[in-house]
């Protein structure tokens, strides 16, 4: 049971990293905007049909 | 490509679809022969514009407008003016510019793919991205290559007007919050969920056992999970209960901040002891679900607010100004008394001033609710907001902006908002005599401990002061009203703050306004007596005027025979004369057509007085010197406001009439409503509107119902301000519930549907404090498990959810929604826009 002392500190280290990541896309403004960007990611992909 | 399928797949037959918008282009618009068929010149020019930059493709979208493009043709110079560059333009790194515009008619993601890609091809535009649900576009651009007024008469030949965004300063502030907000949702997210396994392990080791070194292990990181979650994200509550304390004004945050200042500190010190309950499972868990409650509610108010603030950046922004210089248009802020002002028919007068040159007449219902047309002449004063009908005048500048009687109008409207006493919802005062109950119980729980088992009557107290926390409580309200909220806002019915759901469940005064509220707020063809064969040449008389009485002949008859009038001449306050078909054709108020006509001499006509007794406005029809008709205009009554003032009236509603337009006028409406002749008041100013609302305040609730500027202040001052269809930008932002249908049965819709929320609220309110009763009772008599307290606390909470979720508040059923579409043509906003 001792892998507890290694294993429970790893897990809070992810956790850690993942409230980082998820602060700093906040404070970018990535969920301010949540209807525009779906749409905008199908006409990127037609933009590029068209240039083939 | 075939025949115009550009824009719809397969064309119904019998129906040539414009290829730019898809509408049915009209018979007498097909070309025969032509490729592409349009309905306008706006969709052709769009469709050319597309063409010429390779930009076809966008018809290969599923999405398509769903009106015609109809540019205003506006040059939009005001927008390159310093005084507009300096309220609304910010400067960049590298030279560059940046604005946000506020877009008409943006929906769908085609409307996204034109916007961000059309103003990048004109040269020196650097960026262009749009906000669909705020309907916002944020551009940066090299002002040395291009400039803005041309960015925007490019989005305009689209069929996009833009406006300048006045609200860029409110809306950061806003949008930092709401950041800051889900922060402390993710961090107090991420922390409960991992105290919650932690928890986990313990409650198991509580049934199969644990050893006494890793149950301290746990329960050190437990703490130094909670500890960061109380007093980071958590320190909201703090502080709520802070300022409640400081202002004495009951608040939900109390007790919700003693119960967790009580269970954190309870638990840390057993922590440190090794030996009794901690409670960080119940604390994390409590700061994650009330945040998560409070940031819901405050998106569903904003995203009402939002749709409500961007129709008011619809006001007109520029004027056109005469000076040696000759003729230019300059931004109504760079607008300065003196000035000499040129006002075309159909504009709006862009500030106060005198009609130095030109008749003409004005449409000041803005001003007053008066609907019908008031003479301007030499001499006339004039005043922003209301609209120049008939002919061009010049005006010279008295007043403007925050100076004209407009502006000041404003002015008071926001003074009152300002004043007006919040409503205390019902979940803050419960919240008084909650915090009294749990502290006497608690104490109640430590004594009658200390008597019987004085080891743990502390913990006893402790535990009733946990499982007490009303959490539940505290997201009874937020939920029923976000989702509430929510569900009106797809009926087409915005309201601004959950405040005014509660205001509506204690019935009072209904104030309604009659132009436009209550009628239609246009003048229309009523009756008409008399000769048939008339109609074409009164058709073909009035088809090239502005004026009020010739759009109504308009609208009565689009299709009829299309003659044509020779020698118009127009008399303002008198009517319209003119040859057609070979015929002289009279047409206005009697008292002209009889001069016209020679008929001066007669008695005077009765039937003048029966039309004024229905409120109609008369106008005779003579043809080669002989009335042959009589015709009523008036601004009907709307078909459901009958059963809807019906329908409030049973639900405990006093409804009464607060009108601008003439006493008799306003009487005769009441009559056929069947409202009290007492409740009746005509000819009310602004200003008598605004104190009759505040007198009738002191004795309760009080709804103002308006459309125009003249009401914005008796809705801001009212406690549940509503504005309706197609109102004037100032009353929907003064308002608390903006009605985006046509017609009163929203407004009924509203009531009831706010009575329903309130019931749900109730319902949680009932249930919360029906799990506080048990747990407080298990606690105080110390037969309360950590076990069962953790299973109680989060079954109190999403039963609360659940009872939300599913309450039946406003009505949203597809066949429902059909039906409204339906009866009003209008599809119903949906929230996202």
């Amino acid at each position: 049971m001792s892998v507890m002392y290694l294993i429970l500190p790893l897990a809070l280290i992810v956790v850690f990293i993942a409230v980082i990541a998820f602060v700093w896309a906040a404070r970018r403004g990535q969920f301010d905007d949540l209807d525009t960007p779906p749409m905008r990611v199908l006409h990127d992909d037609s933009e590029k049909k068209k240039a083939d | 490509m075939n025949l115009a399928t550009d824009a719809h797949g397969t064309p119904a037959p019998g129906i040539v679809p414009c290829a730019h918008c898809g509408l049915e282009v009209p018979a007498g618009l097909i070309e025969d022969g032509a490729e592409r068929q349009f309905c306008c010149t706006g969709c052709r020019t769009a469709y050319a514009i597309l063409h010429e930059h390779g930009l076809g493709q966008y018809y290969a979208f599923g999405e398509k407008r769903d009106a015609p493009v109809e540019p205003t043709g506006k040059k939009y110079e005001e927008f390159d003016h310093e005084a507009f560059q300096s309220l609304y333009v910010k400067p960049l790194k590298g030279g560059l510019l940046t604005t946000e515009l506020y877009l008409e008619g943006v929906h769908c993601s085609s409307c996204v793919w034109l916007v961000e890609r059309v103003p990048l091809l004109l040269s020196g535009v650097v960026r262009a991205e749009l906000d669909v649900r705020r309907a916002r576009a944020h551009l940066e651009w090299d002002p040395s290559a291009v400039t803005l007024s041309a960015i925007a008469q490019q989005l305009d030949v689209l069929g996009y007007p833009p406006h300048p965004y006045r609200g860029v300063a409110a809306e950061e502030m806003r949008r930092k919050e709401d950041r800051a907000m889900l922060m402390r949702i993710g961090i107090s997210g991420a922390l409960a969920g991992n105290i919650m396994l932690l928890a986990l392990a313990q409650y198991a080791g509580w049934f199969s056992g644990i050893e006494a070194e890793y149950e301290r292990y746990f329960r050190i990181i437990s703490l130094a999970l909670t500890a960061p979650s109380l007093f980071g994200p958590g320190w909201l509550f703090f502080q709520g209960a802070l300022a409640s304390v400081r202002t004495r004004r009951l608040h939900i945050d109390l007790p919700i901040a003693i119960a967790l200042l009580a269970g954190f500190t309870r638990g840390a010190i057993n922590t440190v002891t090794g030996s009794g309950p901690i409670y960080f499972d119940a604390v994390g868990t409590l700061v994650f679900l009330l945040l998560s409650g409070r940031f819901l509610q405050n998106r569903g108010q904003r995203a009402a607010a939002d749709a409500a603030e961007l129709l008011g950046s619809l006001a007109p922004t520029a004027a056109r100004v005469q000076d040696e210089q000759g003729e230019r248009r300059v931004p109504v802020e760079a607008l300065l008394p003196g000035m000499v002002m040129s006002v075309r028919a159909g504009e709006t007068f862009a500030a106060d001033g005198d009609v130095t040159e030109g008749k003409s007449a004005a449409d000041c219902s803005l001003l007053t609710g008066e609907p019908r047309p008031e003479p301007l002449d030499v001499g006339t004063r004039v005043y922003a907001g209301t609209v120049n009908l008939t002919g061009p005048l010049l005006v010279k500048v008295t007043q403007a902006g925050e100076m004209s009687r407009l502006g000041a109008l404003l002015r008071r409207m926001e003074e009152s908002a300002k004043r007006r006493a919040p409503v205390v919802q019902l979940a803050n005062r419960i919240a008084g005599w909650f915090v009294g109950v749990v502290l006497v119980l608690a104490a109640v729980t430590y004594l009658y401990g200390l008597r019987n088992d004085p080891a743990r009557a502390l913990d006893n107290a402790i535990a009733l002061l946990v499982v007490t926390c009303p959490c539940a409580l505290g997201l009874a309200t937020p939920l029923a009203i976000t989702v509430g909220i929510g569900r009106a806002a797809k009926t087409g019915i915005l309201i601004k703050g959950g405040d005014a759901i509660e205001a509506l469940n204690h019935p009072g005064l209904l104030l309604l306004d009659k132009t436009g509220t209550v009628t239609e707020g246009r003048v229309r063809l009523v009756r008409w007596e008399g000769s048939e064969a008339a109609k074409p040449l009164v058709a073909a008389l009035e088809r090239g005027s502005s004026h009020p009485i010739a759009v109504a002949v308009q609208q009565a008859w689009p299709v009829v025979a299309l003659l044509e009038a020779q020698d118009v001449i127009q008399t303002i306050g008198g009517g319209i004369e003119g040859t057609v078909a070979g015929q002289r054709v009279v047409v206005g108020a009697p008292t002209f057509v009889a001069r016209k006509t020679g008929a001066e001499e007669h008695a005077p006509d009765v039937r003048i007085d029966a039309f004024a007794e229905e409120g109609l406005t008369p106008v005779w029809v003579a043809v080669d010197g002989h009335i042959v008709a009589r015709a009523g205009f008036g601004d009907p009554l709307r078909a459901d406001a009958r059963a809807s003032i019906d329908r409030l009236r049973t639900l405990g509603w006093r409804v009464a009439l607060l009108s601008g337009d003439h006493p008799a006028v306003v009487r005769a409406t009441a009559e056929r409503l069947g409202i009290d002749l007492a409740d009746a008041v005509g000819g009310a100013s602004p200003e008598e509107k605004l104190r009759r609302v505040e007198e009738a305040r002191v004795r309760g609730t009080v709804v103002m119902v308006g459309d125009g500027v003249n009401d914005a202040a008796a809705i801001a001052a009212a406690t549940v301000g509503v504005g309706v269809h197609g109102g004037a930008e100032a009353s929907m932002s003064a308002a608390d519930v903006y009605l985006s249908r046509p017609g009163l049965a929203p407004l009924v819709e509203l009531v009831e549907g706010a009575r329903r929320t309130m019931l749900v609220i109730r319902n949680n309110i009932l249930f919360s404090i029906a799990y506080n009763l048990l747990g407080a009772s298990l606690a105080l008599f110390g037969i309360l498990d950590p076990l069962i307290a953790a299973v109680l606390m989060p079954m109190s909470s999403l039963s609360v959810v659940y009872s939300s979720w599913r309450g039946r508040t406003f009505e949203t059923t597809v066949a429902r929604r059909a039906a409204v579409a339906a009866s009003s043509g209008i599809p119903p906003l949906e929230p996202a826009r």
